[in-house]
């Protein structure tokens, strides 16, 4: 182990809010009451497509005990705007007809009234009540089906948008996206070795724990306050006061503790409408969602259809590749392609390459972010081709991946040239874990290994760190705490002031109190909010300075700062702690304060590692040994970054094995339970073995990368490599279900 | 969620009673583990829930080696599969209440419960079935007995008439020479539902061979079913693979799965072969033990 310059990262102090999570005092959105709370409940479509005709609400109204009964009609006009999210951006006409259908329904789910009422019963009871009269259309839900000429049309004013250029006739192809470098064609002449397959991959959900709820208050003078489960209280904001037609300063947004995002709490589903039921009903009103409705109605991440096809040189150097991927984009034009087409490459020197990305709209739940959005679909694909090559190539799969990894001056497909990266740094971490040179032996039994590697993201983050009377610090910043990040936070201050983590009570701000903050997505919180805890810190450290010269009676010049955080100046000294008490007593207090909006992105990259075991008679995976490799630049608080690799590769385990939604022969989701939506249990993972390299990051001041995403990455292709290794059938398909594997095995025989 | 009485009669007379008055507004709640979920999901609507184990006699568990088992309807699960003696002589039914659920689950959900639930994919049925048992009713009409392999009717419906309910569940002796296994496939390894479930029951003679056998099968029909032929092709054969496997072959010909999300209806016949092969095996061992 190096010796590191460091007092507070790199250790492990408990986390600040430890105690009220596992006392179950934490407070999240279904726990927050108001006096005279109304409840609210959401009528949604059967039909996954279906002209509205009319819809009668007075039976619902004259239901006793009733308070509102909103319908689309009570949602303004929203014109085709883009709102920009951070991470991603949203049309605002689709994000309310989303949350409120209008004059059709698009999918099963679809939201098409709500009620708000003294309590949950006589809501769902009253909403069944209202007479919706459809007009059935014919419904799509499959990609390839929804590209055709004659598909059913989702919406007749969607032009493809083909590169830039509006196409003549309407069509579901929402985006044509097209990236290229080098000449493809002679890139494939030149190729001693080309292999080429189609993939397909499943719907998936994020299956955070927490259900989407909300608490709306509209209160007399136009505020609307908003208490709920977000990712991004400052986009929630934003989202909701687009949608209500108010300005931005009329929404306050209190984000309560989170049960899990993962991409999926960024768009805003039942916030409008809580808050058009609490103005008609002049009460506040909470809906919290059943799983059913997380499910059928919230943001899944894209199906895909993809088919890629990679050349190499006898010595296994890559040549030129070539992608046409197509992502299901669920009821409104989704984003997750843009990523997808900039991912499918990105782990490989390749000289030549092209990529075709398709944005399709079917009759499907919206879909949305999943943890490094878009990036693991194509994974599947190019890393199992990786292995194919390899083994036509009679080439270890480690050494094919360590011949053509990324380093830092390769140029991506779409463009950026890296610069300090880790991708070769993690490949040799593999090749020298013991996982990796422990024999895998018994029958049935395969081995595989995958990278991955997603962007990591920057944005806008404020922070604020007041000093109390004892030295101690709160720390008021903007990003909602998914993953320990106010641990991560507190310890990035509490390095750069000299003083402890347990010194700093860290708070995440509501809208009215801290200086607006992106989205807690892109891996970005530990690296931008803690840049900008560190920047307050530096500006708390500078204010002192010109204080402590008052005190010493000297030139702020002559006052300096030690790297333990220690002031010194004519001839005296203080700690933190010591001056920040002194200068309390004898003056204004002391704020800290900064805003930051870094544009670099972070560049993070694994590797990982599986052996399984397949049942021959029945086609089950079971997961014998995990290991999973990753940079993260510098980990803060490594077993928070242990935990995002963990829980990330289980996030990727479940998209590999069993996870997928099932719609019948009319198109309606069939399995929206956690029972038949079979995400992994404890049961159904090993532990999983960790090794964290560090190879910094010249734009953070402590070296982090986002952690939070790559890890999803590689489990699919990485486990569909073992499922080969152990029984010589390549699966291009996910889930890779046991009827599936149990059918490619029979075909392979 | 509609609004329901509940009441909790301590006699099976104050049971009948209150059940017959209310027919088929009334439901009967045991462990409960499925029907709080059906109502409060809409699945089934009650106007009063009649909890049924404050009444002594479902509490019941008893074995005798002239009688057999007598399994109280309200017993649960977990009362089962860590009473060693009864494990040890009905390993199938062992078996199957294991796996149902959690062990919070298994201290609630009932042997009875699970059979009046009559779920194609029930656990404890097939291995019920496989064991020969046999529903103990009391309805307003006074008892009857219902073989467990005719009770379930279609899914989720049973054989009782408004009024009736299930008193106990009786099961055959068991002596040395005789063992059985429930297994159930399923993707994940918890929380989950059986794609196929299968019981197997076998006696042996003296010399070795087989003298009785009793197969059964989950999750691949409208009910559970017991695999006659193929259990009266096992009678006097010799207890190996290549008789498992044409016993496994003769119960395939007797399913009409479906395809749905937990399965398809080909995949779901090839399990049954495997599976019987599986029971068999770990019956037989049981048997020899």
């Amino acid at each position: 182990m190096a010796t590191t310059p460091y007092r507070v990262i790199g250790t492990r102090p408990v986390r600040h809010d430890g105690a009220d999570k596992v006392t179950g005092k934490a407070v999240y959105t279904a726990d927050f009451k108001l006096p005279g709370l109304q409840a609210g409940f959401i009528l949604r479509s059967p039909h996954p497509h279906a002209k509205i005709l009319s819809i009668d609400t007075s039976a619902a109204e004259a239901t006793a005990g009733v308070s509102a009964v909103v319908t689309g009609a009570d949602f303004p006009n929203v014109k085709n705007k883009i709102a920009h999210l951070g991470e991603g951006s949203v049309n605002l006409a689709h994000l309310s007809a989303n949350c409120m259908a209008k004059d059709k329904v698009l999918y099963k789910g679809h939201a098409v009234a709500a009620v708000s009422a003294t309590n949950a019963h006589i809501a769902e009871e009253a909403a069944a009540k209202i007479i919706v009269e459809y007009e059935m259309l014919p419904s799509v839900t499959d990609i390839i089906e929804a590209m055709a000429t004659d598909a059913p049309l989702l919406h007749a004013d969607l032009f493809t948008d083909d590169l830039g250029l509006k196409a003549d006739t309407a069509s579901n192809v929402a985006v044509h996206l097209h990236f290229e470098k080098g000449d493809v064609a002679t890139g494939f002449e030149q190729a001693d070795v080309v292999v080429e397959a189609e993939f397909k991959t499943a719907t998936v959900h994020q299956g955070y724990i927490e259900p989407h709820a909300i608490v709306a208050d509209y209160n007399e003078d136009g505020r609307v306050r908003l208490w709920t489960s977000t990712q991004g209280s400052f986009t929630c904001r934003q989202q909701t006061a687009e949608i209500l037609q108010i300005g931005v300063g009329d929404v306050l947004v209190t984000p309560c503790e989170i049960g899990g995002g993962f991409g999926g709490k960024i768009a805003v589903y039942l916030e409008p409408t809580a808050a058009i039921l609490s103005k008609k009903s002049g009460r506040p009103v909470s809906i919290r969602m059943p799983r059913t409705d997380v499910f059928e109605a919230t943001g899944p991440t894209p199906a895909s259809f993809m088919r890629v096809k990679v050349g190499a040189k006898n010595d296994g150097t890559l040549l030129a590749g070539e992608a046409w991927i197509a992502y299901d984009a669920g009821a409104f034009p989704s984003g997750v392609i843009g990523p997808g087409c900039m991912c499918v490459f990105s782990c490989y020197d390749i000289e030549h390459a092209v990529v075709d990305g398709y944005d399709v709209c079917v009759n499907k739940p919206h879909t949305k972010a999943y943890r490094a959005p878009g990036a693991t679909q194509v994974a599947f694909a190019m890393e199992q081709l990786m292995d194919e090559l390899a083994e036509q190539l009679n080439i270890c799969p480690l050494e094919i991946r360590m011949k053509n990894a990324v380093k830092e001056g390769s140029r991506r497909v779409d463009g950026p040239v890296y610069p300090q990266i880790g991708f070769v740094e993690c490949l040799e971490a593999l090749r020298d874990s013991d996982h990796w040179n422990s024999p895998l032996e018994g029958d049935n039994r395969g081995r595989g290994i995958a990278g991955g590697f997603w962007f990591g993201c920057g944005l806008k983050s404020s922070a604020a760190c007041s000093v109390n009377a004892d030295g101690t610090i709160n720390l008021l910043e903007g990003s909602t705490d998914i993953g320990g990040s106010r641990a991560s936070l507190a310890m990035q201050l509490a390095e750069t002031l000299g003083i402890e983590s347990s010194d700093i009570n860290p708070m995440v701000g509501d809208t009215d109190s801290v200086g607006y903050t992106d989205v807690t997505g892109g891996s970005r919180v530990t690296f931008a909010t803690g840049l900008a805890a560190y920047e307050a810190g530096r500006d708390l450290q500078s204010q002192m300075k010109v204080r402590a010269a008052e005190l010493w009676e000297c030139e702020t010049s002559e006052v300096s700062i030690g790297d333990d955080g220690t002031f010194s100046g004519n001839g005296k000294t203080a700690g933190f702690k010591d001056l920040a008490s002194q200068l309390f007593s004898g003056g204004a207090a002391l704020v800290g304060r900064a805003t930051v909006a870094p544009e670099c992105p972070t560049n993070g990259f694994g590797a990982h590692i599986v052996d399984v075991e397949v049942d021959p008679d029945t086609g089950k995976v079971t997961i014998l040994r995990y290991t999973v490799i990753q940079d993260a630049g510098k980990a803060i608080h490594p077993s928070y970054v242990e935990g995002q690799l963990q829980g990330g590769a289980v996030q990727g385990i479940g998209w590999a094995l069993n996870e997928e939604y099932f719609f019948n022969d009319d198109d309606q989701m069939t399995n929206a339970s956690f029972l038949d939506y079979r995400m992994p249990t404890m049961l159904d993972v090993p532990m999983i073995d960790t090794i964290i390299v560090e190879t910094g990051n010249a734009d953070h001041p402590y070296g982090v990368r986002g952690v939070g995403e790559p890890p999803i990455i590689p489990p699919p292709p990485a486990i569909g490599n073992a499922i080969y290794n152990a029984t010589q059938t390549r699966m291009r398909e996910l889930p890779m279900s046991p009827p599936k594997v149990w059918l490619a095995m029979q075909s392979s025989d | 969620m509609k609004d329901f009485q509940y009441a909790a009669p301590t006699t099976i007379q104050d049971a009948t009673s209150l059940l017959t008055e209310h027919g088929s507004g009334a439901r009967i709640l045991a462990g409960g583990t499925d029907i709080i979920v059906q109502l409060r999901e809409g699945l089934r609507e009650a106007d009063i829930v009649v909890d049924i184990k404050k009444i002594p006699e479902l509490s019941d568990c008893q074995y005798s080696d002239v009688s057999g088992l007598y399994l109280g309807a309200a017993v649960a699960c977990c009362d089962i599969y860590e009473n060693a003696d009864l494990a040890g002589r009905y390993g199938a039914l062992a078996d199957s209440t294991h796996i149902i659920g959690g062990w919070q689950i298994q201290s609630r959900a009932s042997v009875g419960g699970n059979l009046c639930n009559a779920s194609p994919a029930a656990d404890t049925i097939p291995a019920l079935i496989a064991l020969n048992a046999e529903a103990q009713v009391t309805g307003p009409a006074g008892q009857r007995t219902i073989a467990v392999a005719a009770f379930c009717k279609g899914p989720g419906k049973n054989a009782l008439v408004d009024g009736e309910f299930v008193v106990a569940i009786k099961i055959p002796p068991q002596s040395a020479n005789m063992g059985s296994a429930y297994q159930r496939f399923i993707p994940r390894n918890e929380m989950d539902i059986a794609v196929v479930g299968v019981g197997s029951w076998i006696e042996l003679d003296t010399v070795g061979n087989i003298a009785n056998a009793r197969l059964s099968l989950g999750a691949v029909a409208a009910t559970p079913l017991f695999a006659e032929e193929a259990s009266q092709f096992l009678v006097g054969k010799e207890p190996n693979d290549d008789n498992f496997a044409l016993a496994a072959e003769l119960a395939k010909q007797i399913v009409t799965p479906i395809t749905d999300m937990r399965g398809t209806a080909q995949y779901r016949t090839h399990l049954v072969g495997v599976l019987v092969k599986r029971t068999l095996t770990t019956a037989l061992a049981r048997a020899q033990a």
